[in-house]
C-alpha cells in the first residue's frame, strides 16, 4: 500500500536546474512576503508569477493533484469558520460598510467581508505553487547541503536529511504495525468506543516508538564510529556551484519583494482598501 | 557517550527520526474524537515523549521540522503559526520535564505528575497564546475564531498527552534497567 505524498522526481527543466540554495531562499522569502502583505494587487501578481513558475517546471499535474483536494477542504472550512465567528471583521478592517444581503441575526454579508475573505484565500493560495515547486523539484540530499550553505549548522542540516531519508521507512513500519494490530482485532476507527480507541492507539504506538528508539541508538552509534561531529565543517556530495540562472532567479526575487513592499506600504497600511 | 561540541550525535539523530515519526503520526495517527473537526492527535503524545527523552532542543526542532514536513509533503503547504506552536510545545515540555530520569527507568508517580504539569503548561502556552496570536499577526484572522480554535486544539492535545503520553512514557521506562536494581547475592 502506498500513500500519496509529494516527492522529488528527476526532470530537466530550468527550475530543476536551479541550485537547492536558490530554491530554499526563494521559498522562504516568498512565504514571508506573502505573510506580511495584505495588498490584493501584490497577492494577485505573486499568484500569477507562481503559477507561471509551476508551468515552466513541467511538473506533471497528477503528481500534486491529490493535495489540491485537501487544500480545498481546509480552505472552505477556514473561510466558513471566519465568517461564522466574525461576520463584521471586514467592515472593521476597512472602516466602511456596504451591505450585500442580510442573512439572519447578526449575519449580514457585506462587500468588505467578501473582499477580506477573498484576500485570506489569496494569501493562502500564493504560497501553494512555491511550496509545491520546492518540494517537487529539490533533491532531498541537495536540500540538506543547501541548508548548510545558507547558514544552518551542518548538524541541523543532517537532522533534516535523516528525517527525509527515514520518512518512507517509518511509514512502512507504521503500516506494518497497524495492519498486524488490526489483524488481531485492534481498531482505531469510529467503530470502537473512544476510550477503547485511545487504548488501541497506545498498543500501536508502543512498538513503533520502541523500534524507533532502537533505530536512533543504532544510527547514532554508526555515525559516532565514523567520527561524525568531530569537526566544525564538512563537505557535501551533492553541492552544486551557483550559475547565472541562480543569480537571475535571486534578482527576480529581490525585485518582487521590493515591488511588493513598496506597493503594500505606499499608503501606510498592510491592507489594500478599495472602499475609500 | 562522549560529548562533542554543540549537539550530541544522538540528539541529531533523534531530531531526524523524531521529525519523521511526527510527520507520519500527524498524517495517519489521528483518532476521531466524536466531536466534529476535533481529532485526537497522537503525534503530540510522541512529541511529548521525545522532548522528555531527548531534551528541550530536540523537542523544539522535532516540533518545527516534523510539523513543517507533515504539512508540506502531505497537505502541500505549511501553516506557520501552528508549526511554531508545535515547536514551543516541545521546547517548554523539554525544559520543565528534563529532570525526570526516565533513561534510568524512573517514572513513578512524581515523574508522572511532573510530566503532566509540564505538558499542561507547554500546551496551554502554545495553543491558548502562541498559535492564536500568530494567526492574528500573520493571517489577520478574527480573534474570537482563532482563540476558540486554539482552545479546542489545546484541550484535545492536553487530554491526548495526559492519557497516551503518560502511558507511552511509563511503557518506555519499564524497558530501561533501573539504577541500583542489582542486589548482591549473599
Amino acid at each position: 500500500m502506498s500513500t500519496k505524498m509529494l516527492t522529488y522526481t528527476n526532470l530537466d527543466s530550468p527550475i530543476h536546474r536551479l541550485n537547492g540554495v536558490t530554491k530554499l531562499i526563494f521559498f522562504v522569502v516568498w512565504s514571508v512576503t506573502a505573510m506580511i502583505t495584505y495588498d490584493t494587487r501584490c497577492l494577485l501578481g505573486m499568484l500569477i508569477l507562481g503559477l507561471l513558475a509551476l508551468k515552466i517546471s513541467r511538473v506533471a499535474f497528477r503528481q500534486y493533484a491529490f493535495v489540491l483536494g485537501f487544500i480545498a477542504v481546509f480552505f472552505l472550512l477556514n473561510e466558513i469558520a471566519v465568517f461564522l465567528f466574525s461576520p463584521m471583521q471586514g467592515t472593521e478592517l476597512y472602516g466602511t460598510r456596504h451591505d450585500l444581503v442580510h442573512l439572519a441575526g447578526r449575519y449580514t454579508l457585506t462587500w468588505e467581508q467578501l473582499f477580506y475573505q477573498f484576500n485570506i484565500a489569496l494569501k493562502y493560495a500564493v504560497v501553494i505553487p512555491m511550496a509545491l515547486l520546492f518540494l517537487l523539484t529539490t533533491d532531498p540530499s541537495e536540500f540538506a547541503a543547501s541548508l548548510n550553505r545558507v547558514g544552518a549548522s551542518y548538524k541541523l542540516a543532517y537532522s533534516v536529511s535523516i528525517a527525509l531519508r527515514y520518512l518512507p521507512d517509518i511509514q512502512q513500519d507504521y503500516h506494518n504495525i497497524s495492519f498486524s494490530a488490526q489483524a488481531r482485532g485492534i481498531d482505531m476507527s469510529r467503530k470502537e468506543k473512544l476510550s477503547r480507541r485511545l487504548k488501541n492507539a497506545v498498543s500501536i504506538l508502543i512498538p513503533l516508538i520502541l523500534t524507533s528508539v532502537d533505530r536512533i541508538d543504532r544510527i547514532s552509534a554508526a555515525m559516532e564510529l565514523r567520527g561524525f561531529g568531530r569537526k566544525g565543517k564538512r563537505t557535501w556530495y551533492k553541492t552544486r556551484p551557483f550559475t547565472g540562472m541562480d543569480y537571475t532567479a535571486l534578482a527576480i526575487l529581490s525585485a518582487i519583494v521590493v515591488a511588493s513592499f513598496s506597493l503594500t506600504f505606499s499608503d501606510g497600511s498592510r491592507f489594500y482598501n478599495i472602499f475609500q | 557517550m562522549a560529548k562533542s561540541k554543540g549537539l550530541s550525535v544522538k540528539t541529531i539523530v533523534a531530531i531526524g527520526i523524531g521529525s519523521a515519526l511526527f510527520a507520519i503520526l500527524g498524517r495517519f495517527g489521528s483518532i476521531p474524537s466524536g466531536i466534529p473537526n476535533t481529532n485526537i492527535e497522537t503525534t503530540y503524545a510522541l512529541l511529548a515523549l521525545f522532548a522528555l527523552l531527548y531534551g528541550p532542543y530536540a523537542g523544539l526542532l522535532i516540533g518545527l521540522i516534523g510539523h513543517t514536513l507533515k504539512d508540506a509533503i502531505f497537505y502541500g503547504q505549511p501553516w506557520f503559526s501552528w508549526v511554531i506552536a508545535s515547536g514551543i510545545v516541545g521546547l517548554v515540555l523539554g525544559i520543565i520535564a528534563g529532570k525526570i530520569r526516565i533513561h534510568d527507568g524512573e517514572f513513578g508517580s512524581r515523574g508522572i505528575i511532573r510530566f503532566n504539569v509540564a505538558q499542561v503548561v507547554a500546551n496551554a502556552l502554545a495553543w491558548f497564546v502562541v498559535a492564536p496570536v500568530l494567526d492574528i499577526l500573520i493571517y489577520a484572522e478574527p480573534a474570537n475564531k482563532v482563540f476558540t480554535q486554539g482552545l479546542v486544539a489545546g484541550i484535545a492535545n492536553i487530554v491526548t498527552v495526559a492519557v497516551i503520553g503518560t502511558l507511552l512514557a511509563a511503557a518506555y521506562s519499564k524497558t530501561r534497567t533501573k539504577q541500583g536494581s542489582l542486589t548482591r547475592e549473599a
